[in-house]
């Protein structure tokens, strides 16, 4: 079946006041999360996340202001119509333990009364998308999985539907951090694919961090300090609060974000093993480097030749120079790659992309450079913003 | 047919087989007591007592007072349980508790006179004693049952879309279901005892064994009829766990 995307959700001026309590848990709020983005809301304790989540699919009743759904007023919808289109997943997955996986998967469509044939098919289909094999997994009961499993069937049963809009709260909370890992990096794999429009509430800055393409700073009363995409929170933080929320090391946080693909990269002269050697020379010696880097007809690296290599030769290249030991993916974060590059033999490592295709080579500096780079560019950023409504 | 875990192994033919010795036990301790009154010399007391047919007849008034009693315990329990449990009743639980409390500890000789007293003696002032009596247990834990699910549950139903009757019915209730059986069983149980007491208003039964056997001084009398309600009640009770087992949802335990 075809996969939809989401829609927008607009908060308005959401008040939560619960009774009994004095202050309200949400206090005018208002936010504007756009179709088919993953927006975190990040904040300590307390501070009313889960509250605004749980307004958006109407489990809590805001005291007062609007929540718009694709531009539709929620209170105009049925609850239980609203929340058969909103997928929800909770800490622990909250599944239900009376039930199969493949059941708990099914409820959704089955309150939306699909025949039992087209829900069979959805199931298993979900299970695949999550990564979990339908013939083993189908008949088990929640018991019978480790957390992270559960936790992907959990998933699965919020987009039994396909629904435009996602909630997660803390889903990846009770965790270990690989599985946490494991399965963000699914989440992001499986957004790609779906851009649901996802909101997600966690108090784990580097979480945030990593799943948010926006993140909502939130203070007591779900009072948004900072509302921004992650590199600007981390390159600029709106104030104190954030600064200290955030815990330091801004910089390791960036490279954490930052895919070595998406930075620009060192150029090195690269040849076929059938180039001539004395061009190859020619070509090494005009562009003032010591090196060039053989790769074969797919462009896969392949060897490492230095000038001394090439002096004084004729004819192709062949085999001359050494081979080339690590390579690094375009998908790695520059905090991967940073690691790699210290581990290596050489200072210089080629850059593959996709299907293991030379893109060009990394150094240090390379890194460094990029860092300052994303920070300049925030900073630019940021003076035309404050310049552009005067100028 | 699909592989399940080794953790969920499903009553096997064997421990199905194993399951049947206990009641066969029962039944044959049943049918040496009955067939020793056959065979023993009478006097022209016990025999009136101890036909076959008169047994069967008690036996049957007894199993009736039970079940009926049983299923009316059900029809008031299981939905004033629910109801006492709903977030907008909670006000009414110790209230209620306490009053049907006071039904199980008021002696059930006493309950029992006291209702035929009120009303007259017969079969259907036996059944208001029993229900009276034997109401609480499926009560109560009705409504632990419903209290112990956890929340978080009955909010992932409400949240992907459950109404608040199909939480109560595909979640609530089936969690419950252990709980609420084990009450069940204790109600069974407890009714095969109490309606032994019947027999002072003449609502028959196996009690009527007993009061004859003490008012003629007839101990073969008193002694069949102990025993057969002591086979009805771990009879029934194996009912019921045989029932706790079926009924109860897999993946739980
Ligand atoms: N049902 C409720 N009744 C009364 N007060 C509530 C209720 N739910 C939440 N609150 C209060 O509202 C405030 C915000 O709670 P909320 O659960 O939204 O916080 P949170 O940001 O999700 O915190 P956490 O990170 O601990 O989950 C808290 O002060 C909490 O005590
Ligand atoms: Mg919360």
């Amino acid at each position: 079946m075809p996969e939809h995307g989401g829609v927008p959700i607009e908060l308005r001026g959401v008040t939560k006041r619960f009774p009994g309590a004095g202050a309200p848990a949400v206090d005018r709020l208002d936010l504007l999360i756009p179709a088919g983005e993953i927006v975190v809301l990040l904040g300590p304790s307390g501070c009313g996340k889960t509250t605004t989540m749980r307004m958006v699919n109407r489990l809590e009743e805001p005291t007062s202001g609007d929540i718009l759904i694709d531009g539709q007023n929620s209170r105009d919808i049925n609850p239980n119509q609203l929340r058969r289109h909103i997928g929800y997943v909770i800490q622990q997955a909250g599944l239900f333990p009376h039930m199969t996986v493949a059941r708990n998967v099914a409820q959704v469509p089955k309150l939306l009364g699909w025949d039992s044939r087209r829900i069979a098919g959805r199931v298993d289909e979900l299970l695949d998308l999550v990564g979990m094999d339908p013939g083993l997994f189908r008949d088990r009961y929640p018991r019978a999985l480790s957390g992270g499993q559960q936790q992907r069937v959990g998933v699965a049963r919020a987009l039994a539907a396909d629904p435009p809009v996602l909630l997660m709260d803390e889903p990846f909370g009770a965790l270990d951090p690989i599985t946490r890992e494991r399965l963000q990096d699914e989440l992001l794999r499986l957004q790609e694919e779906l851009a649901k429009t996802i909101v997600f509430v966690t108090h784990d800055v580097d979480e945030a961090l990593k799943i948010g393409d926006r993140i909502a700073m939130m203070q007591r009363g779900s009072r948004i300090v900072q509302y921004a995409a992650p590199a600007e929170i981390l390159t600029d933080p709106a104030d104190d609060y954030v600064e200290q929320y955030l815990g330091g090391e801004s910089s390791m946080k960036l490279l954490r974000l930052t895919k070595v693909g998406d930075i620009r990269l060192d150029r090195v002269p690269h040849a076929a093993e059938d180039a001539d050697t004395e061009r190859l020379l020619a070509e090494i010696e005009a562009g003032g480097d010591q090196y060039a880097l053989i790769v074969d007809e797919a462009r896969h690296p392949l060897r490492w030749v230095t000038v001394d290599d090439l002096a004084g030769r004729t004819g192709p290249v062949g085999d001359l120079g050494d081979p080339v030991g690590d390579t690094i993916l375009g998908r790695m974060t520059l905090q991967d790659a940073l690691e790699s590059l210290l581990n290596a033999d050489t200072d210089v490592v080629p850059v593959v992309g996709r299907r293991r295709v030379y893109s060009g080579v990394i150094s240090l500096s390379t890194v460094q450079q990029a860092i300052q780079d994303i920070k300049a560019r925030e900073r630019e950023r940021r003076r035309r913003r404050h310049d552009g409504p005067r100028g | 047919m699909t592989v399940t875990t080794e953790a969920m192994p499903e009553p096997g033919v064997g421990r199905a087989a194993g399951m049947l010795v206990p009641p066969l036990c029962y039944l044959a301790v049943a049918a040496v007591m009955v067939g020793y009154t056959q065979v023993a010399p009478l006097d022209s007391i016990e025999q009136r007592s101890l036909t076959l047919g008169f047994l069967a007849q008690r036996t049957l008034e007894h199993i009736q007072l039970v079940a009926v009693s049983t299923v009316l315990v059900l029809l008031v329990a299981l939905p004033l349980g629910i109801l006492l449990t709903r977030r907008a009743m909670r006000w009414a639980t110790p209230g209620v508790l306490a009053l049907v409390n006071l039904g199980q500890a008021t002696p059930a000789v006493g309950l029992i006179v006291l209702l035929a007293v009120i009303f007259q003696i017969g079969f259907w002032t036996a059944i208001v004693a029993l229900v009276a009596y034997s109401l609480l247990p499926t009560l109560r834990n009705t409504m632990v049952g419903l209290e112990q699910v956890d929340p978080a549950l009955v909010d992932a139903g409400r949240g992907i879309g459950m109404s608040a009757t199909g939480v109560l019915r595909h979640v609530e209730l089936p969690m419950a279901a252990p709980i609420i059986l084990s009450g069940v069983r204790t109600t069974l149980v407890l009714n095969v005892g109490t309606a032994s007491i019947a027999a002072f208003i003449g609502s028959g039964g196996l009690g009527d064994l007993i009061t004859t056997g003490v008012s003629t001084q007839r101990t073969l009398i008193l002694v069949t009829g102990c025993v057969l309600i002591a086979v009805l009640a771990l009879l029934i009770d194996w009912l019921g766990g045989v029932a706790e087992r079926l009924l109860a949802p897999k993946g739980l335990s």
